[in-house]
């Protein structure tokens, strides 16, 4: 017996073809409408943004030829004493990558700190007073915005030139960032531990040091970490303002067109980075492996 | 039932001695972690030679400095037009700069993903690349581009372009391998090409994430793309350097005050996008 295919009558077939076309036209016309209301803000955006295509055609043999400006004379019959020469101010370099990556810790372990201290208060199951919520939200969103070179800048003015501003502007900056994260983390903890010492009698910061605190700690360190790599990058351009660090050194290689001094800083600070982040992304798996390990 | 008083407090550490035993080791660990922690810090303070001297001088001078910035205002009404042409200029650099990035990352991220691209050496080989781009930051690249286009947004603009390609390169190639293979399987199965499986298996699952990771970009360009006029690449960051170095105080804080008020509507439109797009999803 042949297996009988029940069919559809036409009009109902028709029907739904009708349909399934309708469906497809209108997907089609809302990918147009975008790509529509796209071109028209690129376009507007190019005309505020004086993007200029024939300069850039012009002039674009310029940049691999920066490149190319920036790289040093190597011959393999003198390798070492090129290599040499190409750093040649290595341990000046050497100390202000120290002092950048300084810098970058201690804003990092001060703005951590100030950023624990606050998010505990910008966490809305932790702090009943709607207001106290939401003025440390503002300022933590304030200490975000504002970026961290334009600190800079205002307290160069006010502290004289050298790291000192550089260290508070990225605690500042860091303050901010941390204190948003670490509030996301403390608002979706278990209530349960927190309802515990509040019901045996713990005041508030018994309630957030027995309660909260051991819940998010691994997850802290772990955003620290982050927020340290995101501050070696930072703390790298400090001195562009005149806030200490390798930056410092490094503008003046590009204005004076100190052309391999500029390659050879741009490699240590590129090294740096990519060293730090190797590191931090290992102590952070192992952090969190912990934590996975623990539950 | 028993009540737990404080008189009984020695019965029960007598009772349950685990608990109550110091953790030596742990203690251990944390003491020496956090004594590293303090002396770098302490070494920090001497080695950079920080001024404690100037630290009181400096905030009293911060506090005249803040004084001076209330209330906010731009001066004359042309001032304000120029400083809103300026904000105009940053905006596009952020959106110029991000969607540049993003088409030039995107086939360049197929190519880092192991999924698409079997060859190990290409892979290795581009993504090594990107890593050395995003190495490089955004302030760097603008200082490198005003050399060859010369002063100005576009500068800008190129260098949000150079170092966005860099971390989408990243981001894209990471969502494209986290993608299920299923769907690419299948339209190979029905006799269509690698390419096709790209096309029609891959792309349609990842495309709403990379556009919700384009959005995110966009928002934290916005906060880059004020600072690149502090080396001559245009936007608002030309205006508050100029203001800051010439002590305009409320000139400053009204610039302040027109970056806070123009991050937090692009922050807010572009999550309305996201979620738009994605749904109520978090986004990784």
């Amino acid at each position: 017996m042949p297996a009988a295919v029940p069919e559809f009558p036409q009009a109902r077939l028709q029907e739904l073809a009708d349909r399934y076309a309708a469906a497809v036209a209108a997907k089609r016309r809302r990918i147009w409408l975008g790509a529509a209301i796209l071109i028209v803000a690129t376009l507007a955006a190019g005309w505020m943004g004086d993007v200029n295509l024939s300069k850039f055609a012009e002039n674009f043999w310029r940049f691999p030829a920066y490149f190319a400006g920036i790289a040093p004379k190597f011959s393999f019959s003198s390798a070492w004493a090129d290599l040499a020469e190409w750093f040649w101010g290595l341990p000046r370099w050497a100390r202000l990558l120290g002092d950048t990556l300084l810098i970058a810790y201690m804003g990092t372990l001060a703005g951590g700190i100030c950023g624990f201290v606050l998010c505990f208060m910008a966490s809305a199951n932790l702090v009943k007073s709607r207001a106290i919520v939401f003025a440390t939200r503002r300022l933590l969103e304030f200490c975000r915005t504002v970026p961290e070179i334009v600190f800079a800048l205002i307290f160069v003015l006010a502290f004289g030139l050298g790291p000192l501003p550089g260290v508070l502007a990225i605690a500042i900056h860091t303050t901010g960032a941390l204190g948003k994260q670490f509030a996301e983390v403390v608002e979706n903890i278990d209530s349960k531990p927190i309802e515990g010492v509040a019901a045996s009698g713990g005041s508030w910061i018994q309630i957030v040091r027995f309660g909260a605190v051991p819940q998010v700690l691994s997850n802290f360190v772990s955003y620290g970490l982050l927020r340290f790599e995101i501050n070696v990058r930072g703390a790298a351009v400090m001195g562009f303002v005149g806030a200490g660090g390798i930056g410092q050194d490094l503008i003046e290689a590009v204005r004076k067109f100190y052309f391999t001094d500029v390659s050879a800083i741009l490699l240590l600070i590129i090294a740096t980075v990519m060293l730090i982040d190797f590191i931090t992304e290992r102590v952070r798996h192992r952090l969190l492996g912990l934590e996975g390990a623990a539950r | 039932m028993s009540s737990f008083g404080i008189e009984d407090r020695a019965a029960i550490v007598q009772r349950y001695p685990d608990v109550f035993r110091p953790n030596w080791w742990q203690r251990g660990k944390l003491t020496i972690g956090l004594g590293g922690a303090i002396a770098l810090f302490l070494f920090g303070i001497v080695q950079l030679d920080i001024p404690f001297s100037r630290l009181s001088d400096g905030m009293v001078r911060l506090g005249g400095f803040l004084r001076l910035m209330v209330p906010p205002d731009p001066g004359s009404w042309a001032d304000a037009l120029k400083y809103l042409h300026a904000l105009g200029e940053t905006v596009s650099i952020a959106f110029l700069g991000t969607l540049g990035g993003a088409l030039l990352a995107l086939p360049v991220s197929l190519l880092a993903a192991r999924n698409v691209v079997a060859n190990r050496i290409v892979q290795v080989f581009t993504r090594r690349s990107l890593d050395t781009i995003r190495g490089v930051d955004t302030l760097i690249w603008a200082l490198i581009w005003v050399g060859v286009v010369g002063l100005g947004p576009f500068a800008g603009i190129l260098a949000v372009i150079c170092s966005d390609f860099g971390s989408f390169g990243k981001l894209f190639s990471e969502a494209i391998e986290a993608a299920d293979k299923n769907p690419a399987e299948g339209v190979r199965s029905a006799g269509g090409s690698h390419l096709h499986g790209v096309r029609f298996g891959l792309l349609p699952q990842v495309f709403p994430i990379l556009l919700s990771q384009v959005l995110y970009y966009f928002e934290s360009n916005t906060r880059s793309a004020t600072i690149i006029g502090i080396v001559g690449a245009g936007g608002i960051g030309l205006q508050l350097a100029e203001q800051i170095r010439v002590l305009e105080w409320q000139k400053v804080s009204f610039l302040i005050l027109l970056i806070l008020v123009t991050v937090s509507a692009i922050d807010w439109i572009s999550g309305k996008l996201r979620f738009a797009i994605i749904g109520r999803r978090a986004v990784a």
